[in-house]
This record gives structure tokens, sequence and C-alpha cells, in this order.
């Protein structure tokens, strides 16, 4: 027969399926599987862009580009080109005077735009409400921060002198995008129009001066942008976007990004749940025909062949009807998710919609095909003798391309390595312990002393049918492990971000003080009521060799790794490592032992630039090589907003060398006077205000619980699915079963009630295994990899327990309600 | 009777299968012939070996000795796609439990033969099979909406489409009532008259037997009357 007449053949086989609803179980699966896959996709997709974004507000901009000269115009008009806005901040430091003060400042003269993302807030006097700036000051007026007022001392109609300016202040700035935290930036600020800047003079050949070009747009233009630029920017320019800035942001998205990779991750694994379990019932109710094909003289490999074709098809079918919903779907739950935060999310790419397609193809690839195929090896001799059934081998072999069919798909969707081998080792190990379990489980029930002939039929049921038993209680252990997983994941996240972010977080970080000022700053909380907070001393020095190996920017692929080694990284020293530090690998120092030539690096940047225990790290500090051993690696909890270091030092190796101190402090609301009170005492430091920082991520924080619980909505359908599979991938059994029952005079009681028992015993032992499961995965999870205290939550074993049974035994009784309402004679004749 | 007339050669057919450590003997030295356009019955009681022996004869299981040839192929042979390629262009097949596909229409269930053997029209003869078995008027009727009767007529149209050389069939009235029991083999005999098929059949029912040229019966997996 010529392909195409197979692909016809197939095409009106499947099309007589579908009119008789033999596929109406598999295409559902199918379709949802899909569906959920593209939905949760286009979604995360769009809510990742989202993250960014608000990211990107930190940050001021999308991108920022930044020179020591002025930017290079070619860059201007290709944003431009680009589609992309644009705005400029020139800034230097400057004096800036008031009468007979003078005052060291940073100034930003800013071009109409800015800034790009986040906002620019304002307030008509000190410590006055703040709003919103909806401009850049006028002409002629300039905008000082909290610091410089104070320092200056400034009273309402003064006019400060800019440079050969003299201008009037509109406003106080109360809160700015674009503060980089942890290390001197510089000293009190000024905001200037751009328009006034040629006239105070300040800009000189030779002036100390950097320019940032700041763009913001869709993200795809942004990154080809990026892409662009790369390769043209010239020595000592810069390019930045908010991944390669802040650990605190990075590590906020990289968490929401993993987690919501997690929850579409359960959705493909209950989607190949319930498509085996589909696809098992699709086998048994097309033994018969498949042997009188071969009976009528069709080879087995026309079988494979026909089904290939018929499966090809129903996916193509079922993958463009779970795109639509999808695609569906997200836009629905966007619509109601931008009426909550009052965010306009970005389009989606085609992306999730191809992954979707992808997803739903490998699913049936791995888990509907194998068993199918198996159909053609069905005995002819089947059509005379029904007894006959598929060769039992095959299920193991074709489980085993599903098993690995998941595994891929697993991998894949985690993005992480090990991330993905630790679910996929999760789900293994609850497989094999579901089978342990639900094998001792059919013992155990076994020996129970008979409570009434439908329990003991309902009890046989199942342990007559080991093997299927089995089988049913780990896809719907591995479901409910699923569903729990995320309830509790979620759960211990949102828990674990507002505790990990308590009311009294640090929100103000002093920076800039001086080794003589350390006992002093103590002095001045302690005299105002307040815990005298902890200051750490911060060398800064650039790292020039790991071992033998020279470190150079080239040497690094990773943007944030180029990055990293081009900067100065601040360097500190102590006895003991801080609270919200683990050490991961190696030993911390001792006091007795080691010496002090040793280091302590975080995790996330020794994996960034290849550092490795035992490695020799050299710094160049102040013009002298400093070298010691890596002895261990550190994981660091960036969200406490505490002051951290990337590398520490025990005490003895960096004291001979410059230091300042720095801190961090929580500032209860309506203190405002002990602010104006320190930078008084102490003006030569620095003030930063990391509340709005705080909410900033707070907000993000919440935008993605949010996203994840819409996530949460389409596993729990999914997981509904695999229970109706589940069910009605006996019931041709059940059918037969109950009429023999019938005839040999059961009540339909009876029957029903043997029914309830088995369906509530198999639900209650997939709803044990999946609590024990999902309680380990989640601990594990939260632990290794979301840095996450998690407590265990007993309620999900009774949750796990009570849930699988009542959800069993419920959609088993619809699903069988049919079973008793057919006609005992009518099923017969229709056995032959 | 010459040796291109017969169409079904059956040479020591033998068939054991094992049960735990027993080796239980169903056939034993089973050989016969059947000429072409014959009609011939195999009878015997229940447990007499009867199925196992048509499912040997059509290739849908090997025997443990002896072969089966049909139309001058060996079917020991062939392997079992080869088999199954004969069967398609020889054998037809009616059950006792019609076996037809209930996802499908009666036309559907006629057509498929064809289609499976790559027709390029499949329709047309499948609606005039049906015609012929006087079920014009259901064809687009499931196997669930049609009587007995008429699911074995389905059967027998399905049997006959592809103007098969040799028809086995197998208690062909064993799940109809006597009367729609007569009527089917009235139509059995009648098609295989029409189109000069040779016919095999296994059966309890004496008026299929009374009908055919030839009884062979069948008692503890041997023929009786045969030479041994």
């Amino acid at each position: 027969m010529s392909l195409l007449r197979e692909i016809r053949l197939a095409w009106r086989l499947l099309a007589r399926d579908a009119r008789a609803g033999e596929i109406t179980l598999i295409a559902t699966a199918i379709v949802v599987a899909v569906a959920a896959v593209t939905t949760v996709g286009f979604f995360t997709d769009r809510v990742q862009r989202v993250l960014e974004l608000e990211a990107n507000r930190l940050l001021g901009a999308d991108l920022v580009i930044s020179d020591s000269r002025a930017i290079d115009p070619e860059l201007k008009r290709e944003a431009a080109r680009r589609g992309l806005a644009a705005a400029e901040v020139i800034r230097f430091p400057s004096m800036v005077v008031l009468r007979e003060r003078t005052v060291l400042a940073d100034v930003r003269v800013v071009s109409p735009g800015y800034p790009l993302r986040g906002e620019l807030r304002i307030a008509d006097r000190l410590f006055a409400p703040d709003r919103l700036a909806e401009a850049i000051p006028k002409p002629g007026t300039v905008w000082v921060d909290e610091r410089l007022h104070t320092s200056l001392d400034l009273a309402a109609e003064d006019r400060i002198g800019v440079g050969a300016s003299r201008l009037a202040v509109g406003a106080v700035i109360t809160h700015e995008p674009g503060v980089e935290l942890g290390f001197l930036s510089g000293a009190p600020r000024v905001i200037l129009n751009a328009e006034d800047l040629a006239a105070t003079r300040l800009v000189q050949p030779g002036s100390r001066v950097r320019y940032r070009l700041l763009l913001a747009g869709e993200s795809a233009s942004v990154d080809a942008y990026r892409a662009w630029a790369r390769e043209r920017l010239a020595p000592g320019t810069r390019i930045e976007g908010v991944r390669d800035a802040r650990p605190e942001v990075r590590s906020a998205l990289e968490r929401a990004e993993k987690y919501l990779n997690l929850a579409a991750l359960s959705s493909v694994f209950l989607a190949a749940v319930a498509i085996a379990l589909s696809a098992r019932r699709y086998l048994q109710r097309h033994l018969d025909g498949c042997a009188l094909m071969r009976c009528l003289g069709a080879s087995q490999a026309l079988i494979v062949r026909l089904h290939v074709a018929h499966f090809t098809l129903l996916g193509a079918a079922a993958a463009s009807a779970g795109i639509a919903i999808g695609a569906l779907t997200q836009a629905v739950l966007v619509a109601w998710l931008g009426r909550v935060v009052a965010v306009t999310l970005p389009a989606a790419s085609v992306l999730p919609a191809v992954h979707g397609a992808a997803v739903g193809w490998l699913l049936l690839l791995g888990f509907a095909l194998p068993p199918l195929v198996s159909l053609a090896r069905v005995p002819t001799l089947r059509v005379l003798r029904r007894e006959l059934g598929a060769p039992q081998g095959d299920a193991i072999i074709a489980y085993g391309l599903g098993a690995v069919v998941i595994a891929a798909l697993i991998l894949w969707r985690a993005q992480e390595l090990r991330l993905g081998l630790t679910v996929l080792g999760w789900f293994v190990a609850a497989m094999v312990g579901a089978c342990a379990l639900t094998w001792a489980l059919l013992r155990a029930v076994g020996t129970l002393k008979s409570r009434g002939v439908s329990w003991r039929f309902g009890v046989a049921n199942l342990r007559r049918r080991a093997l299927g038993t089995i089988l049913q209680v780990v896809a719907l252990a591995l479901g409910i492990m699923a569903l729990l997983t995320l309830t509790l994941v979620r759960a211990d996240l949102l828990r674990t971000w507002h505790e990990s972010l308590p009311r009294d977080a640090p929100n103000r970080f002093i920076i800039n003080i001086q080794p003589d000022q350390v006992t002093a700053i103590g002095r001045f909380f302690a005299e105002r009521g307040m815990a005298p907070p902890g200051l750490f001393p911060m060398v800064r020095g650039r790292l020039v060799r790991i071992g033998e190996r020279p470190v150079a920017a080239d040497d690094y692929a990773e943007e944030r790794a180029r990055r990293l080694v081009t900067r100065e990284f601040n360097l500190s020293w102590a006895a003991r490592p801080q609270a919200d530090n683990r050490v991961v690998a190696g030993r911390w120092w001792d006091d007795a032992a080691g010496g002090a030539d040793q280091f302590s690096v975080e995790r996330g940047l020794a994996e960034a630039l290849g550092i490795s225990l035992g490695d020799a790290l050299t710094f160049d500090i102040a013009g002298t090589p400093v070298t010691a051993t890596v002895t261990s690696l550190r994981t660091v909890d960036w969200d406490s907003f505490n002051v951290n270091f990337f590398v520490l030092a025990p005490p003895g190796l960096l004291e001979v060398y410059p230091a300042q101190y720095v801190t961090s402090f929580h500032l209860a609301g309506g203190r405002v006077e002990v602010l104006n009170a320190l930078v008084k005492a102490f003006p030569n430091i620095v003030l930063i205000d990391v509340a709005q920082v705080l909410s900033h991520v707070q907000r993000m924080m919440d935008q993605a619980a949010r996203a994840v619980q819409f996530v949460f909505l389409f596993t729990l359908a999914a997981g509904l699915v695999v229970l109706y599979a589940a069910v009605a991938s006996t019931q041709d059994e059940r059918l037969y079963q109950a009429t023999i029952l019938r005839t040999l005079g059961a009540s339909r009681p009876q029957i029903r009630r043997a029914h309830l028992a088995e369906f509530g015993l198999t639900g209650a032992a997939a709803g044990f295994v999946a609590a024990a499961g999902a309680s380990g995965l989640a601990y594990f999870i939260a632990h290794r990899f979301l840095h996450l205290t998690y407590t265990p939550d007993p309620a999900v074993w009774l949750i796990g327990v009570a849930g699988g049974a009542l959800g069993v035994t419920a959609a088993g009784y619809l699903g069988t309600r049919r079973v008793l309402e057919v006609a005992p004679l009518k099923v017969l004749r229709a056995l032959g | 009777m010459s040796r291109a007339q017969i169409i079904l050669k059956a040479s020591g057919v033998g068939k054991q299968v094992t049960t735990g450590t027993t080796e239980l003997t169903i056939l034993s030295g089973v050989s016969f012939e059947v000429g072409a356009g014959e009609s011939v019955a195999i009878v015997g009681v229940s447990g007499s070996g009867k199925s196992t022996l048509l499912g040997l004869l059509a290739g849908l299981d090997t025997p443990s000795a002896g072969s089966v040839r049909i139309d001058g192929h060996d079917l020991t042979t062939l392997d079992e796609d080869g088999r199954a390629a004969l069967r398609g262009r020889m054998v037809g097949f009616v059950f006792q439990s019609f076996q037809l596909l209930p996802a499908m229409t009666a036309l559907e269930n006629v057509m498929l033969p064809l289609e499976l053997a790559g027709a390029p029209e499949a329709s047309a003869p499948a609606r005039a099979m049906l015609g012929r078995v006087g079920l014009a008027d259901r064809l687009h009727h499931y196997p669930k909406q049609l009587s007995g009767g008429e699911q074995q007529r389905v059967a027998i149209a399905r049997a006959f489409v592809t103007r098969p050389k040799l028809l086995l069939a197998d208690e062909p009235t064993g799940n109809l009532d006597a009367a729609t029991g007569l009527q089917v083999i009235e139509l059995l005999f009648e098609l295989n008259r029409e189109s000069g098929t040779t016919l095999l059949l296994v059966t309890h029912d004496e008026a299929i037997t009374a009908r055919c040229d030839r009884v062979l019966r069948l008692a503890a997996g041997r023929l009786e009357g045969a030479a041994s």
C-alpha cells in the first residue's frame, strides 16, 4: 500500500475512532497536556518578562551603556532606529555651594524621560510625604537628596551654586532608581536638567565625567540591540542589564524562574500519566480490532505504520487544539492578573507554543505510541481465543521509553541539570516506593478480617489485578504528589519570603564609615535607644589571579563573570560566618588552625568565575598582591539585606590595608530625625535608603506567587484528568465484572460498595505515598535549591490520604455509575 | 482430483501445549485435503480440537508437527507476516462471535479488508456485498445497532468482499437462534456457490453438516476414520 493510501486509511481509522468516542480520553489528555504546557509557557514567559521589567525599574532602564567619554552617537541612532526609548545621564562630582558652605556632590544631569524604568520620587520639603516625579527638574531648578539638604541646611528660598550657575531647589529626592548598593557610589546627589548643563560650565575637557545612556523597550528589541551593541563597544564602554547588576535581584528572579519551571514540570508529568493511562485503555479496547486486522491479512509493519500515522494525526489535531486553548487561557489569566496587580504584561513569544507542541508530541511518542505499537504483536489467534492479550513484555519496554521521554522533558523544563536530576530522582524513588508500598498494602489489606462481601470483593479486585493496581496507585500518587509538592513549596515559599523579609529587615545602609568613627557610630545608636548595628570592615581589591592563571574578562563567556572580574571586589574579614551564611564546601577557619592565608568565597561567585576549593586567589589591594587559599565556599542569603561579602578572610590578613566600614540597620517609620542627626554627626558617611528597593523586591515576589497560583490551577486540572483516565482505564473490565456479578444475583448497592471500597483504598494508598514523596521533595528542593527553611507540615499527610481517598472515590463513583445502569444481557451479548 | 484443484491440504498436523509440567496433546496426525469449490464440515464434541485445527489451517497459530498448505503454499515455511499476507489474498473468515469492530459502521467493517489490501476502491464493492446479504439499508449502522443475525450477515459480507478462494467459518451459527441460524447458513452456501469459494466450517449444527459435501469428524484430536 502506498504511503498516501496508508495515511488516508489511518485518517479514516482515526475519524471512525473519534466518531465512536474511542479516542476521546486520549485526545483530551493530550489537549489538556498541551494546553497546560502552553498556558504555563505563555504565562511564565510573560511573567518572567514582567519580573525582568520590574527588576529593570531598579536599574532605571532595561539596558545602560556607560562611558567616560560622550556616548557614541551611532549607539543612540541605532537605539532610536530600533524604537527603543532613550534618556541620558551625565554624572560627575562637583562642589555645591550655599553661602559659605560647600559640599562635594554627585551631580546627575538628566534628559527628559529619565528614568525610563522605575520611579523617581520627590518630596516638597525634607522628610515630607513623597510623590512620583512626573518629569525632570524644570530648567533653572535642581532636585537634591536628603543628605545634601541636611548638609547645606537648605531653607525654602535658597538657590545653590552649581559651577557657574545658581539654581533654585525644586524638590527633595526620596527615591531614585539606579542606586548602586554595597559600595560607595558617591556623595550627596543633585539632579539638574540637561538644558542647564552648558551654563554651569562644569564639563570641560579632562573633567571626570561619566556618561550613561539609558535604554528601554520590548525585550526582544532590547536583546537584539544589546547583541548588536556588544560588537561595537569601544574599550572602556560598559553595557549592563539588571541581571548583571544586583545579587539580591538576581537571586529573587532566578528563584521565581526555577519555581515557575517546577510548576510547569508538574503539569508535564501529570499529562504523561494521563496519556499513559489513556493509551492503556485504548490498547485494551483495540486488541480485538488488531487481531482481526492481522487475520484479514495486515502485516505487523502495516499495523505499526497505521498506528504511527494515526497518532501523528491525532497529535497534530490535539496539539493545535491545546495550543489554541493555552493561548486563550493565558489571555484570560493575564487579564485577571492585570486587574489585580495593575501591570501590563508584555506579549508572549511564540516559543511556548512550539514548546507546547513539542511536549505534546514527545508525550505521545513516549507514552501513547509504544503500548500501541505492541498492538501489532497481538496474537492473531485472539480472533478465536479472546483470552489472549498483548505480549506482557511490551508494556515494560513501552513504559521504559516513556520514562526516558519524561526524564528528558524534566531535564529540559528544569533548565538546570541539578534541579532536573533531583526532581527526576525523586520521581523515580517515589515510583519504586509507591510500588513497594502498594504491594505491602495489598498484602496487608488481604489479611484483614472480612467486612462483608462488598469489601471482600473490592479488596479482591485490587489484589487480583495487582500489577494494574500498583500502576494505578503509582500514577495517581505521582499526580497527587505533584499537586501536594506545589501547594507545599508554594506555601513555604510565600511564608519564607515574608519571614526572610521581616518587618525589621535592614532598610538603611551606611557606607564610607572611617575606622576611627566605628566606636562613635555604635554610641550614636545606643544613645537613641537603638541596637548598635554590626559594622563590617571593607577593603577593595581587584582579583588578578586564580592559582597561576591571570584573570581576564575575555576568559569568560558569561557576561556576569566578565563584569565581576573587571570590578573591584569588596573584601572583608570575620572570625565567624554571619547567621545568613552557610558553608557548603570545605571548612570555615576556626581560631586555632589554618593560619590567616585563607579565603571563603560565595558559591555563586565561585561557580561564575570557576574558582574551586584549594585555589589560591590573588587580589591586588592598593597595589599590593595578596594571595590566600580558598578553604571554604559559602551560600549567602542576599534577601536578608544584611551586609554580606563575596570574599571573606580570617582576621589577620587584610587589617593592614586601608579599610572603611559598612553597616545596615532598620529604621522604624517616623524616626527620620535619626537620619538627620546621623548625617550631621558624620558628614562623610553615605546613607542609602533600601526600603524602596525592598518593597520592589517584595512586590516582585508577590507577583511571582500569584503567577504560581494560576499555574497550580492548571496542574490541578491535569491531575483531575489523570484521575478520570485512571478510572476509565479499568471501566470495561468493571462493566464485565459487574455484569457477571449481577447475573449471579449481586445487588447494585453491593457492587457499588465494592467499587467504593476499591476506589477508596486505591486513593488512600496513592495519597499516602504522595504525601511521603511530596514532603521529601519539598524539603529537598526548599533546602538545597531555594535555600529556604522548610518546616514539614503534618497536614499534608491528612490532606494526601483523605483527599486521595475522597477524590478517587468520587471520580470512581462518577466514572462507574454507567456500569451499573447497563442491562447485563446487553453486556453479555456484546462480549459474545 | 487433480493436484491443482486442491486448495487446502493438512499433512500430519499435530499440536501440543505445555501447561505447567504436563504436555497436552490437542491434535495429532490430522491429514486431509479439500478441493476447490468443496464444502467441508469439521465436527466433534467440545474439546475435540476443532477450533485449534481451524486456527492452524488459517495460519493463526503454528502446528507442533506436520504442515498446512493453502493453494500450494506451505504455511509452516512462512513467517507471521507471510501468513497474514496469504490470508489477506486467499482466505475469508466468519466467526461465532462475529468479530465486527464496534467503532465502525457495517459499511466500514466490510470495507476494512479491501482497505488493508490497498484496494483503490473499497466503498462500492462493500456496498454491493452488503446489498447482496440484504443489508443495503443498514450501511451506516454500528454493530451494536444490529441484531445478531444482521451482524453475522455483515461478517459474511466482509468475508466474501475480497473474493477469497477459501472461506473458514468457526461455528457461524453458534450465537444465533435456530431460525436466524438457518437464514445465515442459507446465505453462506448461496454466496459460496456464486463465488466458487471453498468452504471449511467448524460446527455443531446438524443443519450445516447436512448441506456440506463432506464431513470430517474429530475426536480427541484425531480424525475419525482416518488412517493413523
